[in-house]
């Protein structure tokens, strides 16, 4: 019987919070439907909590999940399995994100090893970011109450998600353990980071998932403060949208007309008071205007179960990866006049 | 909420920068290859702790990859995996696995090749040096793995050293002799004697055993005078028999005779991290310098001779090509084709200097 070493996820306390109901009434529904069976696996192939999805230029699907251990798996736009990526990498430990940069190159964030990975579309290592902590001296506890220690510019705490601009500039969130938005260049050499542990602007509590636009601006879902901050792309704060819940996955699609995809995730411990207040995805514009929403909680195709990332490269046809349904979803939005 | 020691904030402390000053050597010229090594489809590099070649050209590759992982006991928690051991040809293609699933494979922290081309390798997780013949078969263990992993409380004091997982009695003392405390590199003489720099925990000393494994003396003990040592990361030989200590905390090299009688010291190097000594009738020292404890800010690698006169310096600190990420281990077999493995870029670099150039 194995346990991977980083007990550290194991044994902490599950970060507190309150999920709550998004501020925004009367959003028109956009109808969906769910293709069934999507992805096809070998017959000794499992996913297991459904954490990263993303997609390449070429319509492959790139699923990171969490399953006896962390894996990274490819699909081509068909569904059909494709291969694995990273067997036995030192940094997957413990899945968070997984995003495809402009080059195709695959990025993934793994918040039990504190890497930040990038994969040349072959699927060799590229670079990474972060260092994950050596396993020499065995666990220590935490000093109970202890202020949390200062950031370093190249050691993440739990990171949860990864962007890029039109210059290649890395951002990284991070994450569970520190608060804050880092700014790498594209050689991976540190620039900026904002944020600290708050509820004021700039301010961040569990920045859980970003978003870029094509101007390069920064979308935090700042998940326990209940809203999406933005950012410039030199991490100055510039607004907020406080209406649309818990933010547990941001998207925002490519092409001439941006939208903003925020998924107000039921949570994964799956507690019945969540069950009429959250779970449904929004679809925004950049300045924040709601266009409509989708999805309610729940384990049946078409429904969600914990949304953990959201892939927007076609804005109609989105992947949705689920924690405690063990998925991803393909998802087709049937747009009307009344909601686009 | 259960955090790891983490070592990289001692090192920190340690490696305060704007203490390094030297007159500016001279620069050689250098082409880097980073994809050099061909791996399987399905195989990895994580971070690479020691790179050595043999006297064929062969390349060995000693990587912290996949995951180190505990198995639950009754009560005990038992530590096992986490480093991998490949082998390549001369032309980097991938030969072989050594050592899988091996009880001593834990953190890597080296791997270097004897005359009679055994494959050692030094690993800081298990405290022990396991000599492989050139066939990949077990031939010497030195130093004990302790038997589980224990789960401790912090220290109110931080500047304590962390109690220490091997028994070596005494730091710096050497205790027994013959148990480690995460031990860091290992070089031999000509009589096949053999030297373990012990390393990154309470002991500070190089032990030295027969080439039987049988424990003859050791030196050291954790301070900054001459014949002390703040963390002896990295240890070659000349062909005299000649000890070359990389002392990282204490910023120098220190040389001693094989019996560890001090002679001399170099602290013109920054800090070093590895060190090796060349072949050839003509032998060189290189070292590695990492000023910052990412390997992004301030990094060379050093070429001296044996005498500490400092012949030049290349290379600078980051995750491009001819870029260094803590170099944790140098090959120098060949004086100017080398391979440097590097910690926090998960690569091995071919290096090729043009020092005419």
């Amino acid at each position: 019987m194995k346990a991977i070493f980083l007990l550290a996820a194991i044994l902490a306390a599950p970060p507190a919070f309150g999920q709550t109901k998004a501020k925004a009434q009367n959003v028109p529904e956009i109808s969906y439907e769910s293709v069934p069976g999507f992805l096809k696996l070998p017959a000794n192939l499992y996913l297991g909590e459904g954490i990263g999805v993303a997609t390449n230029s070429k319509g492959h699907v790139f699923v990171y999940t969490r399953s006896g251990d962390t894996r990274l798996f490819e699909f081509d736009q068909n569904g059909t399995f494709v291969r694995e990526l990273g067997q036995g990498l030192y940094g997957f430990e413990f899945a968070h994100a997984v995003r495809v940069d402009r080059d195709d190159n695959i990025w993934a964030v793994d918040e039990g090893s504190n890497m930040v990975i990038k994969f040349t579309p072959d699927g060799r290592v590229a670079m990474v970011i972060g260092r994950r902590p050596e396993a020499v001296e065995g666990l220590v506890a935490a000093t109970p109450g202890a202020p949390d220690p200062q950031p370093e510019p190249y050691v993440f705490s739990r990171p949860t998600d990864v962007g890029f601009d039109a210059a290649g500039n890395i951002f990284v969130t991070d994450g569970y353990g520190n608060s804050r938005v880092v700014k790498f260049d594209k050689n991976g050499r540190f620039m900026k980071q904002v944020g600290t542990k708050g509820n004021q602007p700039g301010q961040l509590n569990l920045p859980h998932t970003m978003a870029m636009d094509a101007n390069g601006n920064v979308y935090v879902g700042d998940r326990s403060n209940a809203r999406v901050q933005v950012f410039d792309n030199d991490l100055n704060f510039k607004t907020m949208y406080d209406n649309v819940g818990n933010p547990w996955a941001v998207c925002i699609s490519p092409g001439p007309h941006q939208y903003l995809f925020v998924s107000n995730s039921i949570p994964d411990n799956g507690l019945a008071q969540y069950r009429d207040i959250t779970g449904e995805i929004y679809k925004m514009e950049l300045d924040g205007t709601i266009i409509g929403r989708f999805g309610k909680p729940g384990k049946q195709l078409g429904e969600f179960s914990t949304v953990h990332e959201i892939d927007c490269r076609n804005p109609n046809e989105l992947f949705v990866a689920e924690i405690t349904a063990w998925r991803v979803q393909k998802i087709l939005l049937r747009p009307t006049s009344s909601a686009r | 909420m259960v955090r790891w020691f983490c070592f990289a904030a001692i090192l920190a402390t340690l490696l305060a920068p704007g203490t390094f000053q030297a007159p500016a050597p001279a620069e050689i010229a250098f082409d880097g290859s980073a994809d050099f090594l061909k791996l399987p489809t399905d195989t990895y590099l994580g971070e690479v702790a020691g790179v050595a070649t043999n006297s064929r050209g062969q390349l060995f590759v000693y990587t912290r990859s996949g995951n180190p992982t505990v198995g639950l006991g009754n009560s005990r928690l038992f530590a096992h995996g986490g480093s991998r051991l490949f082998e390549f040809d001369r032309n980097g293609t991938f030969v072989r696995e050594i050592g899988q699933g091996i009880y001593a494979f834990l953190v890597a922290h080296a791997v270097r090749v004897d005359p009679q081309d055994n494959v050692w390798i030094v690993d800081e997780g298990s405290n022990q040096v396991v000599k492989f013949n050139a066939d990949g078969r077990v031939l010497m263990i030195l130093g004990r793995k302790p038997e589980a992993v224990s789960i401790r409380v912090p220290s109110p004091n931080p500047s304590a050293a962390p109690p220490s997982r091997g028994s070596s009695g005494a730091p710096g003392a050497g205790g027994a002799g013959d148990q480690f405390v995460r031990p860091s590199d290992v070089a031999f003489d000509s009589e096949g004697n053999i030297f373990v720099a012990d390393g990154h925990g309470a002991n500070a000393r190089i032990a030295k055993f027969d080439r039987n494994g049988r424990f003859l003396l050791s030196w050291g003990s954790r301070g900054s005078d001459t014949g002390q040592f703040n963390v002896p990361h990295s240890i070659a030989t000349d062909t005299q028999g000649n000890v070359y200590v990389a002392d990282q905390g204490n910023k120098r090299i220190q040389v001693f005779d094989g019996k560890g009688g001090f002679k001399s010291q170099m602290t013109n190097v920054g800090v070093p991290h590895a060190v090796c000594v060349s072949g050839g009738a003509h032998q060189y020292l290189y070292s590695s310098h990492a000023g910052d404890q990412y390997g992004m800010d301030d990094a060379a690698i050093y070429k001296l001779e044996l005498d500490g006169r400092v012949v030049a310096k290349f290379g600078t600190a980051g995750k491009q090509l001819k870029q260094f990420g803590l170099v944790n281990a140098i090959d120098c077999r060949t004086e100017n084709s080398l391979y440097v493995g590097e910690l926090t870029n998960w690569r091995v670099q071919k290096l090729t200097l043009h020092p005419g150039r």
